[in-house]
């Protein structure tokens, strides 16, 4: 049995075509992410799944159950939204049962199963206190205790990290890694941000215009990505796009990561460093090259590389990526 | 920190416009309040001294409780007043929440056709009002001041509260979609919570006008018994001779339960629970 299956959807808002016929399978237990630039569609398509906005053509299928006309009470699925959403009058414990007792579940599982959540995202001691006591890294984590208690067939995630500072981002991050592995539940995760992609991902979903580029595990779209878009999108600094043609490649672009540059005695493109960007353990070259192209080459380690300073780059040629005039990924 | 708020001289400035504003605001109160507590003669000769020695008199309270029904007018003033206030309130809401809430055909038309209603004032309709009250056989029932306040309260309503409704977060909404509410409970429960700082200011734009009102109780409800207490007041206003110490004594009561509502809304529009609910 599948957890979730998207068969040709369609959405419209007026004559805007915002999602142009998604289709996927989403297996048990895998952590799906959905990731693409801000209007491409990914949160219309989460929310379309999660029966907030309806789809104008296609099906979706919950745990094998057709779902496509079903109130989102009743799709089997629980949401956890980027602004929290909390109910404001209602204590946390009161947050995190207000589902099931719409639902007339027995008083005593509702207890059990908020105890059980608020003991995995250690809330124990916050039951009683109303959102406006807790601090943002808190609300999140009753958000998702909300999301757990209701025991859904899928979980669906709206960028749930944006709000948080980047320190709590990242304990947040292992957080929901951690629950996916304790859980062993379906999700759905809707982030613009590729680290969180790339870290909580079993397969990466890359929107672009309502559509989608490619489907594949984190490290596959990062190693062989099937277009010049996916191959800009993952990956920080992105990926450098030179024109093939001095370069003896074929096809139109040749795409090098910026980690697949090395500085050497004579190579195959030469150029002025602009900038200098020195992380500790990495350190970031800005070069404008002869062709008046500006690259990226990122060094691991410490180097005492200065402005202004020609240096001469090279790459091997298995990390290397040709596209063609359409951006298409030209394998050989 | 901001520099201007604790200059102390700007402070004082601002503190003596305010002083000012509040002197000027109160001072008509004042006068009728003292007057109330005066003898006739008293408050001709020196209107504006406090009601001390020979000067202290309450017949004019005397003569509003003597005349009897004053606490009936009184009663049907309260009634009128509270009741088109949360139906105002009640319907105001609701129409606000749809209109905000809800994409349908005829949305925006709906929503100017309501507000047109702030620019159209109701007593140009008065003719045709009491025709239909008479035709309906409700001339002299509190129930047609009531239907008429709440017509002319709603479009205001409407209008400031669909704004309001409109920045209700829409993750909220859909959390209580998630979790399984009705789009009742999910208005009552999570909605007007929100937005009652707003319901307040609405309650208090309302609420003052349909207590003084005096043109629809006159044309619509002047029988002994219906009559509010504006038009009760009038009795004591006469064509050659007018009771001075019951006219103040009358208005001086009618202040009260309007600074009672007043305190209740005013609370509210202080009172915010919205913070902590999202972000």
């Amino acid at each position: 049995m599948t957890a979730l299956v998207l068969e040709n959807i369609h959405k419209s808002f007026g004559a805007v075509d915002v999602l142009k016929g998604i289709s996927l399978t989403v297996e048990p237990g895998e952590f799906i992410v959905f990731v693409g630039p801000s209007g491409c569609g990914k949160s219309t398509l989460l929310r379309t799944i999660a029966g907030l906005d309806d789809a104008s053509s296609g099906s979706i299928r919950i745990g094998g159950r057709d779902v496509t006309n079903l109130p989102p009470a009743k799709r089997g699925i629980a949401m956890v939204f980027q602004s929290y959403a909390l109910y404001p009058h209602l204590d946390v414990e009161g947050n995190m049962s207000l589902g099931l007792r719409q639902a007339g579940e027995d008083r005593k599982i509702i207890s059990e199963r908020v105890d059980v959540a608020a003991k995995m995202l250690s809330l124990t001691t916050y039951l009683k206190r109303r959102p406006s006591e807790l601090s943002g890294g808190q609300r999140q984590r009753v958000a998702i205790g909300r999301a757990i208690v209701r025991k859904p067939e899928l979980f669906l995630f709206d960028e749930p990290l944006s709000n948080l500072d980047a320190a709590l981002r990242m304990a947040t991050r292992v957080e929901i890694a951690r629950l996916h592995r304790q859980l062993g539940a379906s999700m759905v995760y809707v982030t613009h941000d590729q680290t969180e992609a790339m870290t909580l991902a079993d397969r990466i979903v890359v929107l672009r215009d309502g559509k989608i580029e490619q489907i594949g595990s984190p490290m596959a779209l990062y190693n062989d990505p099937d277009n010049q878009f996916v191959a800009g999108f993952l990956g920080a600094p992105s990926m450098n796009f030179l024109t093939a043609a001095p370069l003896g490649a074929p096809g139109t672009t040749l795409g090098i990561r910026p980690e697949h540059l090395t500085v050497a005695a004579k190579g195959r493109i030469t150029g002025t460093i602009t900038h200098v960007e020195r992380l500790g353990g990495d350190t970031n070259l800005l070069v404008n090259t002869d062709r008046g192209e500006t690259i990226t080459v990122r060094l691991f380690g410490q180097h005492p590389h200065q402005v202004d300073e020609t240096v001469a780059l090279d790459f091997d040629n298995r990390h290397a990526y040709s596209f063609d005039l359409d951006g298409m990924r030209l394998r050989s | 920190m901001n520099r201007a708020r604790h200059n102390p001289l700007n402070s004082a400035a601002s503190h003596a416009v305010l002083i000012l504003y509040t002197i000027i605001a109160l001072f008509p109160v004042f006068v009728i309040l003292v007057n109330s507590f005066k003898t006739r003669r008293a408050i001709f000769s020196e209107p504006l001294t406090l009601p001390t020695g020979d000067a202290f008199s309450l017949i004019g309270y005397q003569t509003v409780m003597k005349q009897g029904d004053f606490f009936l007018y009184f009663q049907n003033s309260v009634i009128v007043t509270v009741a088109s206030l949360f139906f105002i309130l009640l319907f105001g809401a609701m129409a606000a929440f749809a209109l905000s809430e809800y994409r349908f055909r005829g949305n925006m038309l709906m929503g100017l056709y309501l507000a047109l209603g702030i620019m159209i004032p109701i007593r140009i309709g008065t003719v045709a009002i009491l025709q239909m009250m008479v035709a309906s056989g409700l001339v002299n029932t509190l129930t047609a001041l009531i239907l008429v306040y709440t017509a002319q309260g709603l479009p205001l309503a409407v209008f400031i509260l669909s704004e309001f409704m409109r920045q209700v977060s829409d993750d909220l909404k859909n959390a209580g979609r998630i979790d399984g509410m009705s789009e009742y409970s999910i208005f009552f429960k999570l909605v007007l919570p929100l937005v009652r700082p707003s319901m307040a200011t609405v309650a208090v734009f309302n609420m003052i006008p349909i207590w003084n009102d005096l043109w629809f109780p006159l044309i619509l409800a002047s029988g002994e018994k219906t009559k509010t207490l504006t038009l009760g007041s009038q009795v004591f206003i006469g064509q050659f001779v007018t009771d001075w110490n019951a006219v103040l004594s009358a208005l001086s009561l009618a202040i009260l339960p309007v600074l009672v509502l007043y305190t209740i809304f005013s609370r509210q529009l202080i009172r915010g629970i919205t913070s902590g609910a999202v972000k």
